[in-house]
């Protein structure tokens, strides 16, 4: 697959379709490929393309839509829904873009692996339905399904929102593993308003405000951030107290709802390991209930149920009775 | 640095009863940019407004707060007065300490608390103020009413006569409404029919009169003196102006087994039909879902019938476009379902019926042809109870907490009429109360019962029972203090009134608010009661609440009045606190556009300066005459760009800031 990709994207920069290629590669341990901008076919040498390419490229063609010339992106399926929710935002340029839709047999989470005791690793391939995993203490194995990362377990579809070519993927696939999205939002809302309390004080207490979330999240493209503006005191009232990452997070979760499309990035990044998709994930789940099913990014021009009014809305006294569990 | 002034207001005892005001006083003094505090019995007064206009001279005031009633009461009056001061208007703010804090707390000292939190709210807000200019909008002189009963009617003929154009838009085929159902009204007993139709022919020939039947109001934008609404007018599968009402298409039909909405089911109708004889216009209309032409392709008798060729099966829904300076609302009741009161067997027992079924029995021109007679064996009734308050003043979920006003007197009536016409009748009122409050309304009541003998029962009926061909009606007698068990032949139902169920679509169309039972929400209860709270809308009838055939008529004047005087005008001062976009925060992604009900916002491409950076950016630009200040685009959007003056993001987040202090 890796070599097919490399091959057309030489073909496409040689012919002079595209001036530039948004890919990713190698990084500097064996399990973190980076995303990179490829600007001749000499550079696609270092071109990568396997299970821990989890990186989400739609928001960096923003940057790339701005720049001179055709720019060629590879879009794994749920990538394509992130590129989707940013056309109809008029964010990314649509005409200037050059989309290869690649197959996805699911990204890993290389920390599920390290959790199992494996250490000192060099290099991982797949083989079958198993991880080969070369460490400086031999060759170990595990099993592909359960190094998936979370967002993976739970695929919302294998099929491409937008492209103008497929590689390794057919239209129409069907979806890979499927749990229940929402099982997590749901045990948050069994709890009582304490417990959530609890729950989220301790997981947001260990963000470090790397802003890692921020700078991943395709939704979160603001050309100025209200946290690095002066118009607004949003950075310092975000600081105020012992639970000073609550804001930021809540803040940013309102800021993206209803255009999240439950990519799963924000958790993929957060080297603390916050699961900041549930905040996203229950705004989905309450959008889906209150207004029918929803997923941002399916379509460019559909009027999504938060800046859209009709009569067969949901009443306010009906959010209230269904709002979670108190 | 501002220099504010605070003027904390007693309203009587209405505040100070309950808020210590000249802690208040104290408190406010010592906020930051405080120059001068005092409290008054009434700052509202020309003696409060004084001193407000003399402290802002003396003091050298750039901006006050008034911490009196809410602003929706006030605010406009010490606007003026500030403004007469010589400072803007817009450097004024009220800190409701009435509705939101005296009224609603009985403890002095929480609510002195909380008074001064509200005051130092108002002070940083009105230290973020800054001047504002209104500017001016156009009045389309033109009233839409919605609804063409008797409310609208009214409403459109006093609206018309005094020189204004109106259209009126009617649901169903005919103008008219329910008063149009109604056989004899009371106190007078006058017949329905005699005074309404000839306002009906009156409102059709009014040269400045449109009316629009068999048609709904589809969408509703711009704002009040510049409404632009859609009217749907559906097929009538009928050429308006090829018919001449002959009736020979209704005649011949022969699909006849469609229940008769007018008659409210007690007979059938053909499939093309006119709902009554006197409707206007006198065109009818086909019942596409009932018709063998439409549901099979087959028979066109109407059609062929027809000597005037105006049956037009290929009609279609037309949208006419007009604009409005004024709408009225005026689109009437309806009787609530009985489906949850089963104890009244009202679903199975035909010879148990509602009071405008009755209406319709009662009526020469109703399916009964006025003869007073059982709809289940047709024979007439020996003898008849009448249940008052069926869902109405109903303490559980099914039914409604009101009053519906008008059934203890229609009872009076049909007891009276019934007495009158066949005095061998044997009638039986039960009842909780009689409420009688209207001009000789009262005299009617004791007329039933002491000139034609109608027995009155104070107390309820826990059942009705079929028995054979009789009916038997458990009650109490609760000043006899004893059960009742009686058999008759009829029972009525004076059941609870609710407004049409469209209003809720209707209402949410025009931004107009309803309480909790879909009537529509007046302005001021007292003060401003035929007018909604959303600027060029007014109401007109039972829409707004119960009320009988007299206060219908006369809230129609009104309202029409409320209209005319808007009309009139030349042109409309807007409101400035309007949205206004920072193209350097704006992203260009259009939910700000998305969320706006009144189409102020657009997007353009345009140069900026991002300190140093040029570049051309989609950015939000919102049209200042369209935009109403309503605040949806700045919380849809996502960077914060989008800002409402008067009420910016900083201003409410240095209010919560002092709240929370």
């Amino acid at each position: 697959m890796q070599e097919r990709l490399v091959e057309r994207a030489k073909e496409l920069l040689t012919d002079g379709t595209v001036v530039r290629v948004l890919g990713w590669k190698q990084g500097d341990l064996g399990y973190n490929p980076e995303p990179a901008y490829f600007n001749s076919p000499e550079e696609l040498a270092d071109f990568v393309y396997d299970g821990f390419c989890g990186a989400n490229l739609s928001k960096y063609m923003i940057q790339a839509g701005k720049m001179e010339g055709n720019t060629l992106v590879f879009l794994k399926p749920c990538d394509t829904y992130s590129f989707n929710q940013l056309i109809k935002e008029h964010r990314v340029n649509r005409e200037k873009t050059y989309i290869i839709g690649v197959g996805c047999k699911g990204t890993l989470d290389i920390d599920k692996i390290k959790n199992a005791g494996i250490k000192g690793i060099e290099s991982i391939s797949q083989d079958g339905d198993m991880l080969k995993i070369q460490t400086i203490y031999g060759e170990k194995e595990f099993p592909f399904d359960d190094a998936l990362l979370e967002r993976c377990t739970v695929c919302k579809g294998k099929t491409h929102q937008v492209y103008d070519e497929l590689i390794g993927a057919q239209e129409g696939e069907e979806a890979g593993p499927k749990g229940n999205r929402f099982e997590m939002v749901e045990k948050l809302e069994a709890m009582t308003p304490k417990e959530r309390f609890a729950f989220w004080q301790n997981e947001l207490s260990k963000c470090i405000r790397c802003n890692a979330c921020r700078n991943a999240c395709p939704a979160c493209s603001c050309l100025k951030c209200v946290f690095d503006s002066n118009k607004f005191d949003s950075a310092q009232k975000a600081n105020v107290d012992t639970f000073e990452e609550q804001m930021f997070h809540v803040i940013r979760a309102f800021h993206v709802a209803g255009r999240c499309t439950d990519c799963g990035e924000c958790s993929r990044v957060c080297p603390q390991g916050i699961p900041l998709h549930l905040l996203n994930r229950k705004f989905i789940k309450d959008i889906n209930e209150f207004y029918g099913p929803y997923q941002a990014g399916e379509d460019t021009d559909s009027r999504a149920p938060l800046t859209d009014y009709t009569f067969e809305d949901v009443e306010p006294s009906v959010v209230t009775e269904r709002g979670g569990k108190h | 640095m501002q220099r504010i002034g605070v003027f904390v207001c007693h309203c009587g005892t209405n505040i100070a009863a309950t808020v210590d005001v000249a802690r208040v006083v104290e408190a406010a003094a010592k906020e930051p940019g405080v120059v001068h505090a005092e409290d008054y019995q009434y700052m509202c007064s020309e003696a409060g407004q004084l001193k407000i206009r003399e402290a802002i001279k003396e003091k050298n005031l750039t901006g006050i707060v008034v911490c009196s009633c809410s602003p929706r009461m006030h605010e406009n009056t010490f606007r003026q007065a500030a403004e007469r001061a010589g400072i803007n208007p817009y450097m004024v703010e009220i800190a409701n300490i009435r509705e939101h804090c005296s009224w609603i707390h009985k403890d002095i000292e929480e609510a002195t608390e909380k008074a001064v939190i509200l005051a130092r709210a108002a002070i940083a807000k009105v230290t973020l103020n800054a001047p504002l200019q209104s500017g001016t909008s156009r009045v389309v002189k033109r009233a839409l009413v919605i609804g063409g009963g008797i409310a609208g009617i009214q409403t459109a003929l006093d609206i018309a006569d005094a020189g204004y154009e109106v259209d009126i838009v009617e649901k169903t085929p005919s103008i008219g409404g329910r008063m149009s159902q109604l056989d004899k009204t009371f106190p007078t007993l006058d017949c329905s029919a005699c005074i309404l139709t000839p306002k009906m022919v009156e409102a059709a020939a009014h040269e400045k009169i449109t009316i629009y039947t068999y048609s709904e109001v589809e969408k509703v934008s711009g704002f009040v003196g510049d409404f632009q609404v859609d009217i749907r007018k559906k097929a009538r599968s009928v050429d308006m102006s090829k018919c001449t009402g002959c009736g020979v298409c209704q005649e011949k039909c022969p699909s006849k087994k469609t229940p008769n909405e007018f008659n409210r089911g007690l007979n059938t109708r053909s499939a093309i039909y006119t709902p009554f004889a006197q409707a206007i216009p006198n065109v009818p209309v086909i019942d596409r879902e009932n018709c063998i032409k439409f549901k099979t392709g087959k028979c066109g008798v109407c059609s062929k019938v027809c000597q005037a060729g105006a049956i037009d099966y290929e009609q279609k829904d037309e949208i006419v476009t007009q604009n409005y300076g004024a709408i009225v609302v005026a689109t009437g009741f309806d009787t609530i379902k009985l489906d949850k009161f089963d104890e009244y067997s009202y679903s199975t027992s035909p010879d148990v019926i509602t009071s405008l079924e009755l209406e319709r029995i009662m009526n020469a021109a109703g399916p009964t042809k006025g003869h007073l007679e059982r709809m289940s064996d047709h024979k007439p009734p020996k003898s008849m109870v009448f249940i008052q308050c069926v869902g109405s003043r109903c303490a559980d979920k099914r039914g409604k907490s009101y009053c519906s006003k008008i059934c203890c007197m229609y009872t009076a009536k049909h007891a009276m009429l019934i007495r009158d016409k066949y005095p061998g009748v044997e009638v039986t009122v039960f009842y909780i109360d009689v409420r009688t409050p209207g001009k000789n309304f009262d005299e009617f009541y004791r007329r039933a019962v002491e000139e034609y003998g109608v027995n009155y029962i104070k107390g309820q009926v826990g059942k009705v029972a079929e028995k054979g061909d009789k009916l038997l009606v458990q009650g109490v007698d609760l000043i006899d203090n004893k059960r009742i068990l009686m058999e008759t032949d009829m029972v009525v139902l004076a059941t609870a009134i609710e407004p049409n169920p469209d209003v809720r679509k209707i209402a949410t169309m025009l931004t107009a608010s309803i309480d909790t039972n879909n009537f529509l929400t007046e302005s001021h209860a007292k003060l401003r009661p035929v007018e909604s709270p959303t600027a060029g809308i007014f109401l007109s009838g039972v829409c707004q609440g119960p009320k009988d055939i007299p206060e219908t008529v006369a809230q129609a004047g009104a309202a029409a009045v409320k209209v005319v005087g808007l009309l009139a005008k030349d042109h409309l001062v807007t409101n400035p606190c309007v949205a206004k976009s920072d193209e350097l925060l704006c992203n260009g992604c259009s939910s700000c556009e998305k969320v706006c009900p009144y189409g102020a916002i657009s997007y353009e491409e345009r140069e900026v300066n991002d300190h140093g950076i040029r570049e051309t950016r989609r950015v939000a630009n919102v049209n200042s005459a369209l935009c109403q200040g309503c605040g949806a685009c700045t919380v849809a959007c996502p960077s914060g760009a989008m800002d409402l003056q008067g009420f910016s993001n900083r201003q409410i987040l240095a209010e919560v800031d002092a709240i929370c202090k």
